[in-house]
């Protein structure tokens, strides 16, 4: 059956080529996406880049082979890079230890610290003091689930604006689904500079109580159901937070709005990460999807934990037929190899027990294919790539090479 | 709760089908008393999959469960093949009936904090009118939006609800099953009280939290985590459970850990060490692949060698991490690997796999 055959993703044009300054990792949860944002940011600096890697929540091994272990805000370099990197080239140049002059740098994401920094950067001293003690501010910048993503699209700006460094690899934070990622922020944006905020602020304005006269309702029911839900020290609260930002909303628009900009802008590439899984890869469409349509450019998608088997020549049914050809007569009808396998007396055990492992083996690898042909068959034109399953959680340096390495050759 | 700790039975014990006995209505399971489930789990671990197959369960003996899901991703319609669930107890499966038993229910509610809101409103205050115009103002996106904590206590404070709700002195639902935010915040988001009370000290949002916070502490709620054998769905499980112990006044009640995704083993126990060492008899396994008439068995029996040992390898792994999951003492079930899918049979399977276990 003709699947769809996907262009192939080319991960090292991507990172060689010096125009690209941004890349931003995307996909759902639990698809690899900070592993892989890892080792395209590892290979981009021992193929000659000056990279950081942005990342939010890695897992604690990862952090600590990339030299990271606590959460501080600041870019780290990341020690052990490119001195092994390029066995191949140091066996060219007869040097050993090659560095091609890249380098890596890695830093956590910390909301609240990244939040802190915009209030000071915007307001007086007082002022700013006033807005880190109220319980809205605090309740907002180390909780909202929206925050991670803003302060992460933030955190980008500030880095690319620092120009330090000549790539910068995001990896977006874990939301429940990829496309948070764009529309926290402005959710995040749209509510600071929201009608309720100028409301909140209303009792001291006439303008508030002219808004509401449109819309047809007494002032006293909109502030008695909100002392009902609120309590009237809530209220207070954040009216005073709420009065104590209204100096920095500006702010916070251009901000997010230099933000967005960044992302459309020349430069900067999206690489959606899935795994061959029905939910990941609905995600990755809908991202996809969703890129086109903010006219955002999409490099392509690395499709990770995709499993392969030495053998593919020998099918699923084939190897199952073998199997049961050596199930001994009276081991019913095959359905429980280890009720029949009595040490000693089957002849075959290896052999069945290896047969079936591999038709299991190559049933999975046909379900991959058909969700991953299934992708490229709706959108035939996203290059992709195919990351290996690694047998064993990558934990160091030499396995995100390794992820890197697998990367399809141009 | 310590009595139901100790009394935990290890995974291995295998059931006998009381199901099918005549008259068998009320059996041991391992989280009697419990009536909140609370099911949470790391991100493409099958945390929805196990929910709805819990709620299955525990619906047989013709028990009315309702399953509640938080994050608005419509998990539940997808998991039971049905429309998108709008904000609304609704039926969607029924556990199968027997001769001598009748079907349960299972309800499903796609809970979202908004409509939490007005319904709050509605039932404390008979605001109806004025949560519609506040919807409009933006207040709702507000009191959901920019305070988490209150947006969290609407959504737990729904399954509460509904797991307190009675009607004729009974409780509508034996059960709730919540299929909640994955393992990286549900500290946060059952640890009610403290998030509020950083907004509201007092109040009636604090009121209601409080009232929130007592059904989740309290030995009527158990929060299950879904894993897999990987590393660090288990670390994130592990993680998990120690933090509960620190929420609430006096930590909420660590549940069961279901291991999702359990692939059969089909190798003996020597043929396994001896792969995971590398060291595969690839003449006996090329004598097997003759014998089965498959061509260049030697060259196969090496593919399919380098086969086995990955695999033992990644079993000898799972084996470790088993290990590891054993530590908090929780009971522990297996789900098997279901290929190419759920769909509403293989949903049935879990859903049997877990009551043969005594997880309902």
């Amino acid at each position: 059956m003709a699947r769809a055959a996907a262009p192939p993703l080319d991960v090292d044009r991507l990172i060689d080529d010096r125009r690209t300054r941004i890349i931003v990792c995307c996909g759902s949860g639990g698809v690899g996406k900070t592993t892989v944002a890892a080792a395209v940011g590892l290979r981009a600096a021992e193929r000659g880049r000056h990279v950081v890697v942005l990342t939010v929540d890695p897992a604690r091994r990862l952090a600590q082979s990339m030299g990271l272990s606590s959460l501080d805000n600041t870019p780290r370099l990341v020690a052990g890079v490119a001195a092994a990197g390029h066995p191949r080239a140091a066996a060219e140049t007869g040097e050993y230890e090659v560095n091609r002059g890249g380098s890596l740098h890695a830093m956590m994401l910390d909301m609240k610290r990244t939040f802190d920094e915009i209030v000071e950067a915007h307001a007086d001293p007082d002022r700013a003091a006033q807005i880190l003690a109220n319980p809205f501010y605090q309740s907002l910048s180390s909780g909202f689930s929206g925050t991670q993503e803003y302060m992460a699209m933030e955190k980008l700006g500030q880095l690319r604006r620092a120009d330090d460094w000549d790539l910068i690899v995001v990896d977006t934070p874990p939301s429940r689904s990829a496309l948070d990622f764009l529309d926290a922020p402005q959710r995040l944006g749209r509510f600071l500079d929201g009608k309720l905020l100028r409301l909140l602020t209303a009792p001291a304005k006439l303008g508030g109580r002219a808004y509401l006269r449109v819309l047809n309702i007494g002032f006293g029911v909109v502030t008695g159901a909100l002392t009902k839900i609120l309590g009237g020290q809530l209220l207070k609260d954040a009216q005073t937070f709420v009065t104590a930002l209204d100096t920095m909303f500006g702010g916070f628009r251009e901000r997010a709005e230099y933000t967005y900009q960044l992302l459309r802008a020349p430069g900067t590439s999206f690489l959606v990460i899935a795994a061959p899984e029905p939910d990941a890869l609905r995600e990755a469409s809908y991202f996809v999807e969703r890129l086109a349509v903010e006219r955002m450019p999409l490099a392509g998608l690395i499709l990770n934990r995709v499993h392969r088997s030495p053998a593919a020549r020998l099918s699923a049914a084939r190897s199952l037929a073998a199997a049961e050809s050596l199930q001994p007569a009276d081991g019913q009808n095959g359905d429980e190899p280890d009720a029949a396998a009595q040490p000693g007396q089957a002849p075959y055990t290896l052999a069945i027990a290896a047969l079936r492992l591999h038709a299991e083996r190559m049933q999975l690898v046909a379900s991959e294919r058909r969700l991953a042909g299934r992708f490229s068959t709706a959108h035939p034109l996203v290059p992709v790539a195919e990351v290996p399953a690694q047998a064993e959680d990558v934990h160091d340096l030499a396995g995100l090479r390794a992820i890197g390495e697998s990367f399809p050759a141009s | 709760m310590t009595s139901r700790r100790a009394s935990a039975r290890p995974i291995q014990t295998q059931y006998p089908s009381a199901d099918s006995l005549h008259g068998v209505r009320t059996r041991d399971t391992d989280w009697e008393g419990v009536r909140l489930h609370v099911v949470t789990g790391k991100g493409g671990t099958g945390k929805t999959t196990v929910a709805a197959a819990l709620a299955l369960a525990l619906a047989a003996d013709g028990k009315r469960v309702l399953l509640i899901e938080v994050e608005g991703r419509q998990g539940i319609a997808q998991v039971f093949d049905c429309p998108p669930l709008p904000y609304e107890e609704r039926r969607v499966a029924v556990a199968p009936a027997t001769a001598d038993r009748a079907g349960g229910e299972v309800y499903a509610l796609a809970a979202d904090p908004e409509a939490a809101l007005l319904e709050y409103l509605e039932m404390f205050y008979n605001l109806r009118h004025a949560g519609q115009a506040l919807t409009r103002l933006g207040v709702v996106d507000f009191a959901t939006t920019i305070a988490p904590g209150l947006r969290d206590v609407l959504l737990t404070g729904k399954a509460a609800e509904a797991t307190r709700r009675r009607q004729g002195g009974k409780h509508v639902y034996d059960a709730v099953v919540m299929d909640a935010p994955p393992t990286g915040r549900i500290g946060r988001f059952l640890n009610v009280t403290a998030e509020v009370s950083g907004l509201a000290r007092v109040g009636p949002i604090r009121g209601h939290a409080d009232m929130v916070q007592k059904v989740i502490s309290s030995p009527e709620t158990a929060v299950h985590f879904v894993t897999v054998l990987e590393e660090m769905p288990v670390q994130e499980t592990l993680d998990g459970i120690t933090e509960l112990a620190g929420l609430g006044n006096a930590g909420l009640q660590p549940g069961g850990i279901m291991i999702n995704m359990v692939q059969p083993l089909s190798m003996s126990p020597a043929q396994l060490r001896a792969a995971a060492s590398g060291s595969v008899d690839e003449d006996e396994l090329a004598l097997g692949l003759k014998a089965a008439g498959l061509d260049e068995s030697s060259l196969l029996a090496s593919a399919l060698a380098a086969e086995l040992t990955e695999h033992a390898r990644t079993v000898t792994g799972q084996r470790a991490l088993r290990r590891r999951l054993a530590g908090p003492g929780q009971p522990r079930y297996d789900l098997p690997m279901i290929a190419d899918g759920i769909d509403l049979s293989g949903l049935y399977r879990l859903a049997a796999a877990l009551r043969e276990q005594g997880a309902a």
